[in-house]
């Protein structure tokens, strides 16, 4: 009988942890599409980080280490330098990469060190059972902002390819969603240009990735897509916010 | 080479890394150790090695841990302030079993403190300065030409039992300068299948890791480490006796401490006191044998430190207080001197 769809090879048959109708799956296939398509499992190394994906080195079928909560650029950077042949990513979320990572992250960024970092932003704090994060929209309701966030009181969101933008050591910054078809398709070309550009010895590349928390947003997974599009991405626009190498680019 | 250099101890350290096989440095800015920093960055980009100065203590902490994770010889240097931000890198180096070396040369604390030599991390260092039941090796130099060998021997111990040796040198040690030989030497490698080198498609993907969810999973790794640690305090303590054979009053001290209380020693025993010295070089494990064996000797212990007291009681469990233990102390950057010790003997019952 002729296969019409199979897992991907660099993903593990560990059962993912993930709640029903969170994109973390999907963002964890686009991830092992690209390594299977780019032949690239056997020199692969991914650095885990604190949050919801903590576990992710169970799921790929690649080399992982798992990082204080931050710090995944940081034991990335370590990991590229022992062996710059390698390909090395990171996969992180908002509290993570936007709020106590933030100094590993700009600084990764501004070496233009040659890794991917794959960037999952759902406003939330999702493994410690939803409470505030950098990237939670004004106005949102979490545990820690009951009453909606006050930006008066605890600040504005972090826009990190906005911010990431200004740095002149980013190579590639996109902005993508998986709250539908057709962007999930855009979704793993961003992942995959990322990780060509490393392997093409490119430099920083960052995908951040629109997703959801149905969990903790108190919403179905439907409802939570239907998020994301009515609010969550006027606020964060999706498109490329840097690319040196492409036509009209810096370099 | 067999050339003896003047060197100060921070560039003896560099040397003998690279000597040692370390070709990855990771650092900040801080004195009084940065002539560390200082010599890699000139060193590195020569051999193929890399020195990067990172963001932060924390970031340089876990570059550490990404070349350890790859299986490479790491090392990374600080003091005190900077050695305090390093702690939770430190601890998930303790709990993925992973090798490193990391320096402190330490100045007076708490909090800013000072520059001066001081001694006063000590607990931090051999008490685990993070969270969680570990160990780091404590290696304490006493002499530039300790700064390189112990260096080495840490670079060794660190890799024989996957673990973080720390160089606890006090400021003076950092900056003093004194002759020192550096020789090549024959590079003593481990296999390290743990390590993550991509999967070639041949083996099981390796996975570096601190993380147990499962509490009887978690305990069972924390009671391996332990007997780890139970055969390093078996077979790795090391330590320096001076004349302790007919010694009445036994002064405990290491780093520049020790340097000062031999003056003091052969002060005192050109007026007849029967004094000596044991001088730990391994301050984790704590050379208690050394002790155990000196306790029923000596009259009195004198612990001579540059804090407020914090190897004293080390002192006092090696010799299950059998013997009063005394302290003879300076600290904020100050160096007790010959005269501090010679009082404290007298003190204690010493003088003729």
């Amino acid at each position: 009988m002729a296969v019409v769809f199979e897992k991907p090879h660099a993903l593990t048959d560990a059962p993912l942890h993930y709640c029903p109708g969170c994109t973390h799956g999907i963002i964890h296939r686009l991830i092992a599409e690209v390594i299977d398509e780019l032949g690239i499992e056997g020199e692969t190394i991914g650095v885990a980080s604190v949050g919801c994906s903590v576990m992710a080195y169970d799921y790929f079928n690649v080399d992982f280490v798992q990082a204080a909560h931050g710090r995944a650029p940081a034991v990335a950077t370590g990991v590229k330098r022992a062996d710059p042949s390698k390909v090395v990513f990171t996969y992180q979320g908002d509290g993570d990469l936007a709020a106590i990572g933030t100094a590993e992250t700009v600084h990764s960024a501004a070496r233009r060190e040659n890794i991917t970092v794959i960037f999952v932003n759902n406003a939330i704090y999702g493994m410690t059972g939803g409470q505030m994060a950098p990237t939670t929209l004004p106005g949102m309701v979490t545990q820690t902002s009951p009453y909606g966030r006050d930006v008066e009181a605890v600040g504005y969101p972090i826009k990190v390819c906005e911010m990431l933008s200004q740095v002149d050591g980013a190579a590639y910054l996109e902005r993508v969603s998986v709250h539908d078809v057709a962007h999930v398709r855009k979704a793993k070309a961003a992942i995959k240009k990322a990780f060509q550009n490393q392997l093409d010895g490119k430099g920083f590349s960052l995908v951040e990735i629109v997703s959801t928390c149905p969990t903790n947003w108190g919403v179905t997974p439907e409802k939570a897509l239907k998020f994301v599009e009515s609010d969550m991405l006027p606020y964060y626009p999706l498109g490329v916010y840097k690319d040196i190498y492409a036509e009209g680019g810096e370099e | 080479m067999g050339d003896k250099v003047l060197m100060k101890g921070n560039e003896a350290i560099a040397e003998a890394a690279i000597k040692a096989g370390c070709r990855h440095y990771f650092g900040y800015p801080i004195t009084p150790q940065t002539e560390v920093a200082a010599y890699m960055s000139k060193r590195m980009p020569k051999i193929g090695g890399t020195f990067l100065q990172a963001e932060s203590e924390i970031a340089a902490i876990n570059m550490v841990i990404g070349v350890a994770s790859a299986g490479y010889r790491v090392m990374t240097s600080s003091s005190s302030p900077g050695i305090s931000l390093k702690q939770e890198g430190i601890s998930y180096l303790a709990g993925c079993d992973l090798p490193a070396l990391v320096v402190n040369v330490e100045r007076g604390g708490p909090g800013l403190g000072g520059i001066q030599p001081s001694q006063s991390d000590y607990w931090q260092a051999t008490k685990a300065g993070g969270h969680g039941d570990y160990h780091n090796l404590v290696l304490a130099p006493a002499s530039v030409q300790e700064m390189a060998s112990l260096t080495i021997k840490g670079f060794e111990l660190a890799d024989k039992y996957g673990m973080v040796a720390m160089i606890l040198a006090d400021g003076t040690m950092g900056q003093m300068m004194e002759p020192v030989e550096i020789d090549d030497i024959e590079i003593k490698t481990v296999e390290k299948p743990w390590a993550l080198t991509g999967t070639g498609m041949k083996r099981e993907h390796n996975i570096v890791n601190s993380l147990y969810l499962k509490p009887e999973l978690l305990e069972q790794k924390n009671f391996e480490r332990y007997e780890k640690y139970a055969k390093i305090e078996r077979d790795e303590a090391m330590f320096e006796e001076y004349l302790m054979d007919d010694a009445e009053i036994c002064l405990v001290a290491f780093g520049i401490t020790s340097r000062v209380a031999k003056n003091a020693i052969n002060e005192a025993r050109a007026k007849g006191v029967k004094v000596g010295m044991i001088r730990p070089i391994t301050l984790w494990p704590f050379p208690k044998k050394a002790f155990e064996a000196r306790a029923d000797q000596c009259k009195a212990f004198v612990s001579v430190e540059m804090s407020m007291g914090q190897m004293i009681e080390d002192v006092k469990l090696a010799i299950e207080c059998k013997k009063p233990v005394y302290l003879c102390n300076r600290v904020g950057g100050m160096i007790p001197t010959p005269e501090d010790i010679l009082s404290k003997i007298d003190e204690v019952g010493g003088a003729k």
